[in-house]
């Protein structure tokens, strides 16, 4: 699997990114500068990194939503590639349409970083069938800004199609997010927007390993 | 259009020994000024000798004192006196760090002050060419009962996460108290550790002359003027007026400055680089000519003003030379690498301007609209700055505490909660929850767990750092010899009980007003103290900072010498927590019990006692914490136990306690005491040093080839409830708390303080 890295100013999780990609597919991904990178030719995956780009001024994403790599990444996503958005990646990918709603600042309006449980609602995409058989894992989260926010006809038809890959588990939503959404799909099932940081959670430290099915699963789907 | 001549004659003015005054000089050292000069100074030059010579910059009351501390060892490769200390960690790689305060401007405005004190120490470690990789934070506010506590914690709380969680720097470890003596003078010092590889450390010596001078950063602006004066002040009530000399922090250019600072050291393109941190371009450019030379003989240096990248109009000479504005570096360049240099900084999209160059002058030559504004000698505004051996008064001795004259507590249960549920001992997991502890992915383990000392994996190696931050100020007070000690001794034992070679310190001397000789008394001492078990330990000192005038109103905060402690884990796979106690395993004591409760916790918080009242403090027996810490160090290695921690504030209950909740296990203790001593509390909530208990199995222990120590029994693991046995035989007592009961008054102290409204 051909896998790249978008790396924005700011963005502060592109070496996680690149780390957790290197060990699950054994290659290093393309790092891709914002400004004068274009992703090559060939890739089947782009991850868009967490981080502050543009220092989450004006709003998290929007800057960074409108920099020239990001037709190149509605490109690549209208050709079919693979998308994974976290966190600063989510609200990215929010900014740019490629996702549907946004993310509002917590409603504890502080940021929050712990260890998240986690429902796997679906193990029916691509993102997602390594967790066959496992409902609930613990994966980090680190934001200010992870409340999900859209309207009911949006909620409903997302939910409808299945599209909510990963909601926080009963009882411990973290930031007031609609429906406790915590990862949400594109129609073509391609794109993922995540606020908890599978890249974190590969093993080996304090963020667990329950993130690492994840990247798993594009493995097989890629 | 500016009138530049209207402006010149105002810079070039003569001043007096009153412009003098008003800038903090004082009467003897106007003398010294004119004797170094042969002349009056103008404005810009009484500015920066003002600066200069402020405590903050010269360390004028500490300096001769600070000279007492041990700064080196096998593994220390950059001592005190560049922007961070350095030690050797193996494979041709280094560890350097820092810790510097931020006080003054954090009482004023506490986001802000907060944020920009993380901003500062960051950029010590990468001006040295290191990555950051943990940044740690020491906290102490006033009482919760004071008006602006609340505010103050939220504030700094947001201000270091905003800063560091922005950046992408894990911040793992940190400590948070109270006390009523910081009511008007909080402490917020900041920790940052960086890794670098030995061949490429860059210093702010050895800049040699005809070479270009290269501002890089953000522009110029008025912000946080005159702020190193500020810090070297006493306050008083209403300084919260001082908030246009606060400094404005952005993590964002301070991201984009550390890949770019990282980008171009990997060129071999500097010469010298220095941070500008408090006093700014003045302070940077000077301490780059002081140490520059082939010898470190110094240089001189000459600045074209007018190319100094600004942010706002009609800045004057003064201003930019005194702006602390954030986010900013100066380096001297090889002339053949500018190009290199100004592409890299185009890049990110940050200034990057030539604004002078080096020269053999040793003179500080500063132009605006081009002519000169000051010219006058480097040397005394650096080694050759004022150095005053103050009047110090011996501090009074305390008598021991008598525990006797004090009730025994009716229900032990209930004053294990009651220490468990304390400020300075509840759980700070509201403060730590707000840091990103877990970017860059190389985090074991941090507050998380609430483990005596961080764990920070070196990057793709199976190595890690310890890392810890340590200060009882209640000891120091009590006495500041023994606190002393005893401060740098927990650094210690705090890094030994996660099974890390203990190897140097960083320390952040907090005091009040040096000109009091009673004050000077605990600043002498503690600085002693700590020297002595740098000595003992070998565990010198590499960095450090000192904030004095730390008082209000004339009322000085407690000694606060902070201590930073970095030790190195050889195998990730020996390592403890304080988490891995498993039902059925025993628990141990390692060292010696004598029940002392004197400044203890105890006694603050149960028996309510303060000052002279509470007693001496526990002594530290150096010799016995390296004994002792060796052989808890070979335990982990041998992997001989489940869970260690470091027995501190509150005893060996409140740190049996803390291992229970950290493992989920619940946990039954008999105290460690003499059959002749009819009370439990100081078996119990003595602070007596050098111990820490271990959780193993039998099996474990039975392999301990005891080295002299014999372990004693405290009780065994298993349960849900934490089970305190006093008494004997049919005089015997049990009180039982449940894991949870404690857990939720652990727990509920700081959210429910922090939610509610006075």
């Amino acid at each position: 699997m051909k896998t790249a890295v978008i790396v924005f100013p700011g963005s502060n999780c592109d070496r996680d990114a690149h780390d957790a990609l290197l060990k699950v597919t054994g290659k290093a991904p393309a790092m891709v500068w914002h400004k004068d990178g274009t992703i090559p030719d060939g890739t089947d995956f782009v991850m868009v990194p967490g981080g502050f780009s543009y220092g989450d001024y004006l709003r998290c994403g929007a800057i960074a939503g409108n920099s020239p790599v990001i037709s190149q990444l509605k490109a690549h996503a209208e050709r079919g590639g693979y998308v994974l958005g976290v966190c600063n990646g989510f609200q990215i990918l929010c900014e740019t349409g490629l996702l549907p709603g946004a993310l509002m600042r917590n409603a504890s309006l502080h940021f929050v970083c712990k260890p998240q449980p986690l429902t796997v609602e679906t193990a029916n995409t691509a993102f997602t069938s390594a967790y066959q058989g496992r409902d609930d894992v613990v994966i980090p989260i680190a934001h200010h800004d992870g409340n999900y926010y859209a309207d009911d006809a949006t909620l409903d038809r997302i939910e409808g199609e299945g599209h909510v890959a990963f909601r926080y588990a009963k009882g411990s939503n973290p930031n007031g997010s609609a429906r406790d959404i915590a990862g949400i799909l594109s129609t073509n099932g391609r794109v993922l927007g995540l606020m908890p940081h599978p890249e974190r959670a590969i093993g080996g430290h304090e963020g667990g390993e329950d993130g690492l099915a994840l990247f798993e699963s594009l493995l097989t789907a890629a | 259009m500016t009138d530049t001549t209207a402006i010149l004659d105002h810079l070039t003015a003569e001043q007096d020994e009153a412009a003098g005054l008003e800038h903090g000089i004082k009467a003897d050292e106007w003398d010294r000024l004119i004797t170094r000069l042969n002349r009056k100074p103008n404005l810009v030059e009484l500015g920066i000798y003002s600066v200069m010579w402020s405590e903050h910059c010269s360390y004028k009351s500490s300096r001769r004192h600070l000279s007492k501390f041990p700064t080196k060892n096998a593994r220390v490769i950059q001592g005190p006196g560049e922007n961070a200390g350095v030690i050797d960690i193996g494979d041709g790689q280094a560890a350097i760090f820092k810790m510097e305060s931020h006080n003054h401007p954090s009482y004023i405005e506490p986001y802000q002050g907060a944020a920009t004190g993380v901003g500062g120490i960051l950029r010590d470690v990468f001006t040295m060419g290191a990555r950051p990789i943990a940044l740690v934070n020491a906290l102490r506010f006033g009482s919760p009962d004071h008006p602006k506590t609340r505010n103050l914690v939220a504030g700094v709380v947001a201000g270091i996460g905003g800063y560091g969680n922005c950046v992408g720097v894990p911040t793992v470890a940190g400590e948070t108290q109270f006390d009523e003596g910081y009511n008007g003078n909080i402490l917020v010092n900041a920790m940052a550790v960086g890794l670098a590889d030995q061949d490429k450390i860059f210093y702010a010596r050895g800049a040699t002359p005809g070479n270009p001078i290269f501002y890089v950063g953000s522009k110029t602006g008025r912000d946080g003027i005159h702020g190193a004066t500020m810090a070297s002040a006493e306050f008083s009530e209403g300084d919260e007026e001082k908030r246009p000399t606060v400094q404005v922090g952005d993590p964002f250019t301070e991201k984009l400055l550390i890949e770019a600072c990282l980008e171009l050291m990997a060129t071999d393109a500097i010469q010298a680089i220095q941070d500008m941190g408090a006093a700014g371009l003045t302070s940077s450019s000077v301490e780059m000519a002081a140490s520059g030379g082939e010898n470190g003989e110094g240089i001189g240096v000459v600045m074209d003003l007018d190319k100094v990248p600004q942010r706002e109009e009609g800045m004057t000479a003064y201003e930019i030379m005194l702006s602390e504005s954030q986010e900013r570096m100066l380096m001297v360049l090889y002339p053949d690498k500018i190009d290199v240099a100004k592409q890299i900084f185009n890049k990110y999209d940050l200034d990057a301007e030539v604004i002078g160059e080096t020269t053999d002058s040793g003179h500080l030559v500063l132009k605006q609209f081009g002519q000169v504004v000051c010219d006058i000698p480097v040397a005394p505004l650096a080694d050759d700055a004022p150095n005053y051996d103050r009047p110090w008064n011996e501090p009074p001795k305390r008598a021991p505490l008598d525990i006797t004259k004090y009730p025994e507590p009716a229900d032990y249960g209930e004053t294990l909660l009651k220490l468990m549920s304390s400020p300075d001992m509840a759980s700070k997991r509201w403060v730590w929850e707000q840091y990103d502890r877990h970017v860059m992915g190389d985090t074991i383990d941090s507050s998380q767990s609430g483990g005596d000392a961080a764990i920070v994996r070196i990057h793709n190696t199976n190595k890690a750092l310890a890392i810890c931050s340590d200060c009882n100020p209640h000891y120091v007070a009590a006495d500041p010899y023994e606190g002393g000690k005893a401060v740098v001794a927990e650094a210690y034992r705090n890094l030994t009980a996660v099974g890390a070679s203990p190897i140097a310190i960083t320390d952040n001397l907090n005091f009040g007003n040096p000109e009091k000789p009673n004050t000077m008394g605990y600043i002498v001492k503690a600085i002693e103290g700590m020297a002595e078990a740098c000595r003992e330990l070998d565990f010198p000192v590499v960095s450090g900072n000192v904030s004095l005038y730390n008082e209000t109103d004339g009322v000085a905060i407690p000694p606060t010498p902070v201590v930073g402690g970095v030790g190195l884990i050889e195998d990730l796979a020996k390592t403890a927590t304080l988490k891995g106690a498993q039902p059925g395993d025993m628990l141990y004591v390692i060292g010696e019990t004598a029940g002392a409760l004197g400044a203890s916790l105890y006694a603050r918080v149960v028996l309510g006692l303060k000052g002279e009242d509470a007693g001496a403090p526990p002594p530290v027996n150096l010799a016995e914490e390296v004994r002792i810490g060796g052989f808890v160090r070979s335990l982990i290695e041998r992997g001989l136990v489940n869970a260690v921690h470091d027995v501190s504030d509150g005893g060996i209950a409140c740190a049996a306690a803390e291992m229970a909740l950290a493992s989920g296990c619940g946990v039954t203790l008999v105290p460690d005491r003499d059959p002749e001593e009819t009370r439990s509390e100081p078996g119990l909530f003595g602070e007596d040093q050098g111990r820490y208990l271990i959780a193993a199995t039998e099996d474990q222990c039975r392999e301990w080839e005891s080295h002299g120590f014999l372990p004693a029994v405290l009780g065994n693991f298993g349960g849900d409830s934490i089970v305190l046995r006093t008494g004997t035989g049919k005089d015997g007592t049990e009180y039982t708390v449940p894991l949870k009961t404690l857990r939720d008054a652990h727990e509920g102290w700081l959210p429910t303080y922090m939610n509610s409204v006075d």
